[in-house]
C-alpha cells in the first residue's frame, strides 16, 4: 500500500510537471535568464551552449560572463540587452531545438553557440532566417563557411570572437619555431575523433613540415580512452622535450598525471582548450606548473578592463574566469559597440538589425580583453594576436615576447 | 455496433487499428496546428526527429519485444543509414535530383545498406543468446561509430573519393567533403519533412504488424518463448531471429536517413551507446511488444526535455527524475490490475449486449 501511495504522488507530480511544461512551452517560449527592466527597450540577445553534461564548463563560463557583461552594459548609456541562455549539451540536434526556442522567444541578435559541432548545425539557420550571430568560442571553420573544405560560401551573418582551429595550429607552429628555448624535439598527442583537436593537429603538422620543425612522435587517442600510458611512453621514448597537446583540458590533465607517474618532464604546450585545467576538481595543479598555452586571454593581465572583469567574476562565481568566459564578455561588448554605432534599437526589424550589424562588424575595430584592435573579415573570421601564457605558482602569467 | 466492439477486442485488429489511428490523429492535429500558426518553432523543429526516433524504436521493439533479443546497437544501424544517406544525397544533389525524390532514394538506400549490415552481423551474432548477444551488439555499435568517425568521403566532378583515418583526399576545385571524420557530415542538403516522417512511421507500423501476425511472426514469437519447443516443431529458430533482426536494422537505417537529411551537420558520436540506450528506454517505457506504446513513449521522451527548458540548468535533473517516476508508475501492479479490471468489465458489457 505504501508503494502505491508513493506512485500516486509521483503520478500527480508528473501531471503537474506536464501541465507546467505545456503552459510554458506552448505560449511564450522560454523564460529569459536576466529579464532586464523595461523589456520593451532591450534587444533580445540569445545563445545556446552546454549548460549541462560533459562540456558544461564551457557553457556555464560563457553564461556567467555574458550575464556580467549584460549587467554592466545595461547600467551604461546606449543599448540594453536582455539575455537568454539555452542548453544544447553540445549536441547538434539539441542546438537546433535551442535555436528554435530562442526564435520563439523573439531573439534579435545572437552569440550563436559555445561549441563547434552545435554551431555548424545552426549556422545555416542563421543565414536562412537572416539573424546575426557572433560566437564566443565555436572555432571550427564549418561554423562560418558552408563549404569548410574550400573555405568557400561563408554564411555571411555568422562571426567569430575566437580564432579558427587551423589558425591555432599555425600560431602554435610559429611560436615553437621562434621559441627554440622551450625545446626542439616535439611530440604530439591529439584526440582523433574530435573536431577541435584534429583541426589544430592537421594544420600544425602541415606547418611544422613547412617550417622544418622536428616532430619526433605523434600519437592519437579517442574520447572513450582513459589510459594514456602508451602515448606518453611513446613521446618519452622518442626523447621529445616538448609535448604539444592540442586537446581539451580534461584528457590533458590525465596526460600530465601519467607523465608525472612515468617521471617524464617535457615542456607541455597547449592551445585554448587547455584553459580550465587549473579549475579542474581533484587535479593536482602543481603538475601543470610550467605548462605553456596559446590563448588570447590571460586573467593576470594588468589592464583595467581585465582586472574589473576578473574581480567581478571571482566575486560572483568564486573562480578565475577562463578564456571562454573572456570571449563571451568581449562578445557582449562588441555587440554593444556595433549596436550603438549603428543606432540599433529593439523595435527595428530583424533584417535591419542584421544588415546593420554585418556592416558594423566588417568595418569596426574593437578593443576587448581578449585582444586589442580586433577586426573581422567579410567571412566572419576575427583577426587578433594570440598571447602565450605559462602557469606559475598555480596562476596564468603572460609570457613576454 | 456490438460486432464492431467485439472485433475491436480482437487483439490483432485492435492493436493495429489503435496504432494507426493514434499516428494519423497526431499527424492531422499537428498539421492543422502548424498550418494555423499555433505551433511554436521549437515544436515544429522536433517533428522530424521524433518521427525518426519512433521508426528506430519500433524496429528495436520488434527486436527486443517480439523476438526477445536484447539489442544495444540500434543507434549503430541508425548511423549506417544516416551516413549512407549523406553520401547518396551528395551524389544526387550533384546530379540535380529534386528534394522529395532525393529523400525517398536516400531512405531506401539507408534502409537497404543497414539491412545488409544487419544481415552480415546477424550471422555470427544470432548464434549467441541473451547477455552475450547484448554485448556483441553493443560492441558493434561502438565499432561503427569509430569507423565512421575516421572516414572521409568527398565528391567532385570525377565522382566519390574515400579515405580512412587521415584525410588524404585530393579533389578538384569545387570538390566538397560529404563526411569529414570527427567533424561528421557537413553541408547536408535538408530534405526531410514531417509528412515524409509520418509516412515512414506508417510504413514501419505496417511492416511490423504484418510481420507479427504472419506465419514468420508466430515463428519468431515461438522462438522467443521457448527455443527448444519451437525447434522441436520444426521452426528454424536462427532464421526467425535473423528475420526480426534484419527488419529492425532496416527500419533503423531508414530512420537514420530521415534524421540525417533533417540536419545540415551532425557527427557519428551522436549515435553512440547512450543513443542506443535511449532507444531502449523508449521501447521499455512503451511496453515490450507494444507498438502504440512505443510511438507514444518516444514522442513523450523526445519532447519532454525540450518542454522542460524553462527549468534552465535543472532541466536534465528533472528529466531524469520524471523518467524514474514514469518507470515506477508504469510498472505499478496496482494500476495495472485496475486497468485490467476496467478492460474485463468493458468486454463483459460488449458480450452481454451481444446476447
Amino acid at each position: 500500500m505504501k508503494f502505491s501511495k508513493f506512485a500516486k504522488g509521483g503520478l500527480a507530480a508528473v501531471m503537474a510537471m506536464g501541465m507546467m511544461a505545456c503552459s510554458n512551452g506552448g505560449a511564450s517560449g522560454t523564460a529569459s535568464t536576466t529579464p532586464a527592466e523595461g523589456d520593451a527597450a532591450a534587444i533580445k540577445l540569445g545563445f545556446s551552449g552546454p549548460l549541462t553534461g560533459d562540456a558544461s564548463v564551457y557553457g556555464l563560463a560563457v553564461q556567467h560572463a555574458a550575464e556580467i557583461a549584460v549587467e554592466e552594459v545595461n547600467a551604461m548609456d546606449g543599448v540594453k540587452f536582455s539575455l537568454n541562455a539555452q542548453d544544447d549539451q553540445a549536441d547538434p540536434e539539441k542546438a537546433v531545438s535551442a535555436y528554435n526556442a530562442l526564435m520563439d522567444w523573439g531573439m534579435q541578435v545572437a552569440m550563436l553557440t559555445v561549441t563547434s559541432g552545435a554551431g555548424q548545425a545552426v549556422a545555416p539557420y542563421y543565414q536562412k532566417d537572416n539573424v546575426f550571430g557572433l560566437t564566443p568560442s565555436a572555432s571550427s571553420t564549418g561554423v562560418i563557411y558552408a563549404d569548410a573544405e574550400n573555405n568557400a560560401n561563408p554564411f555571411g551573418t555568422v562571426f567569430q570572437m575566437c580564432f579558427t582551429d587551423p589558425n591555432q595550429g599555425t600560431a602554435s607552429a610559429d611560436y615553437l619555431k621562434e621559441h627554440t628555448e622551450l625545446g626542439t624535439k616535439i611530440a604530439v598527442i591529439y584526440r582523433s575523433d574530435d573536431n577541435y583537436s584534429t583541426g589544430i593537429y592537421n594544420t600544425f603538422m602541415a606547418e611544422a613540415k613547412a617550417k622544418g620543425l622536428d616532430v619526433v612522435s605523434d600519437a592519437a587517442f579517442v574520447n572513450s580512452d582513459t589510459d594514456y600510458s602508451v602515448q606518453v611512453k611513446q613521446a618519452a621514448d622518442a626523447g621529445a622535450d616538448i609535448l604539444f597537446l592540442p586537446i581539451y583540458y580534461q584528457p590533458a590533465s590525465q596526460i600530465l598525471v601519467e607523465a608525472n607517474k612515468q617521471g617524464y618532464k617535457p615542456t607541455f604546450f597547449g592551445c585554448d582548450g587547455m584553459d580550465g585545467i587549473l579549475s579542474l576538481e581533484n587535479f593536482d595543479t602543481s603538475l601543470a606548473e610550467g605548462l605553456y598555452m596559446l590563448t588570447p586571454f590571460s586573467a593576470d593581465a594588468a589592464d583595467e578592463k581585465t582586472k574589473n572583469f576578473v574581480a567581478k567574476y571571482q566575486e560572483k562565481y568564486g573562480e578565475v574566469p577562463n578564456q571562454f568566459a573572456a570571449d563571451a564578455y568581449d562578445c557582449v561588448y562588441a555587440l554593444k559597440q556595433a549596436c550603438d554605432a549603428a543606432g540599433v534599437t529593439a523595435d527595428m526589424s530583424a533584417a535591419d538589425i542584421t544588415s546593420a550589424m554585418v556592416s558594423q562588424f566588417t568595418s569596426m575595430t574593437f578593443d576587448g580583453i581578449t585582444g586589442t584592435s580586433m577586426t573581422w573579415s567579410k567571412t566572419g573570421e576575427v583577426s587578433k594576436d594570440p598571447k602565450a601564457v605559462v602557469i606559475q605558482n598555480g596562476v596564468y602569467v603572460s609570457v613576454a615576447d | 455496433m456490438n460486432k464492431v466492439i467485439n472485433t475491436l477486442f480482437n487483439p490483432k485488429v485492435r492493436s493495429r487499428t489503435i496504432s494507426f489511428l493514434v499516428v494519423i490523429a497526431a499527424y492531422v492535429i499537428l498539421t492543422l496546428l502548424s498550418a494555423t500558426g499555433h505551433l511554436s518553432r521549437l515544436f515544429t523543429s522536433l517533428l522530424v526527429p521524433v518521427t525518426a526516433y519512433i521508426v528506430a524504436a519500433i524496429g528495436l521493439n520488434l527486436n527486443v519485444g517480439i523476438s526477445g533479443e536484447l539489442n544495444l546497437g540500434q543507434a549503430g544501424f541508425m548511423s549506417i543509414g544516416a551516413f549512407s544517406a549523406v553520401v547518396v544525397s551528395g551524389v544526387l544533389q550533384a546530379a540535380g535530383v529534386g528534394d522529395i525524390l532525393r529523400l525517398i532514394i536516400c531512405m531506401a538506400a539507408g534502409a537497404l545498406i543497414a539491412a545488409l549490415m544487419g544481415w552480415l552481423i546477424s550471422i555470427p551474432v544470432l548464434k549467441l543468446q541473451g547477455d552475450y548477444l547484448a554485448i556483441v551488439t553493443l560492441a558493434f555499435g561502438q565499432i561503427i561509430m569509430s569507423l565512421l568517425n575516421n572516414s572521409y568521403v568527398g565528391i567532385d566532378s570525377k565522382g566519390l573519393h574515400f579515405a580512412f583515418v587521415n584525410n588524404t583526399i585530393q579533389m578538384e576545385q569545387g570538390g566538397r567533403l560529404l563526411i569529414s571524420g570527427p567533424m561528421g557530415a557537413t553541408g547536408v542538403g535538408i530534405a526531410s519533412t514531417f509528412t515524409a516522417g509520418f509516412v515512414l512511421v506508417l510504413i514501419a507500423l505496417a511492416v511490423v504488424y504484418n510481420l507479427m501476425y504472419s506465419r514468420s511472426g508466430r515463428a519468431i514469437m515461438a522462438s522467443r518463448d521457448n527455443r527448444i519447443a519451437a525447434e522441436s516443431v520444426g521452426i528454424k529458430v536462427s532464421q526467425a531471429k535473423t528475420l526480426a533482426f534484419v527488419t529492425a536494422s532496416c527500419l533503423a537505417g531508414a530512420a537514420g536517413a530521415l534524421y540525417a537529411l533533417n540536419y545540415s551537420s551532425f557527427a557519428a558520436t551522436k549515435f553512440d551507446f547512450n543513443n542506443s540506450i535511449l532507444l531502449l528506454v523508449y521501447v521499455v517505457l512503451g511496453g515490450l511488444g507494444n507498438m502504440t506504446g512505443t510511438v507514444i513513449a518516444t514522442t513523450l521522451l523526445v519532447v519532454l526535455p525540450e518542454m522542460l527548458r524553462f527549468l534552465q540548468n535543472y532541466r536534465m535533473l528533472i528529466y531524469a527524475i520524471v523518467l524514474i517516476v514514469i518507470m515506477l508508475v508504469s510498472n505499478n501492479e496496482f494500476l495495472r490490475l485496475r486497468m485490467q479490471m476496467l478492460r474485463t468489465r468493458l468486454k463483459k458489457k460488449g458480450a452481454e449486449a451481444d446476447e
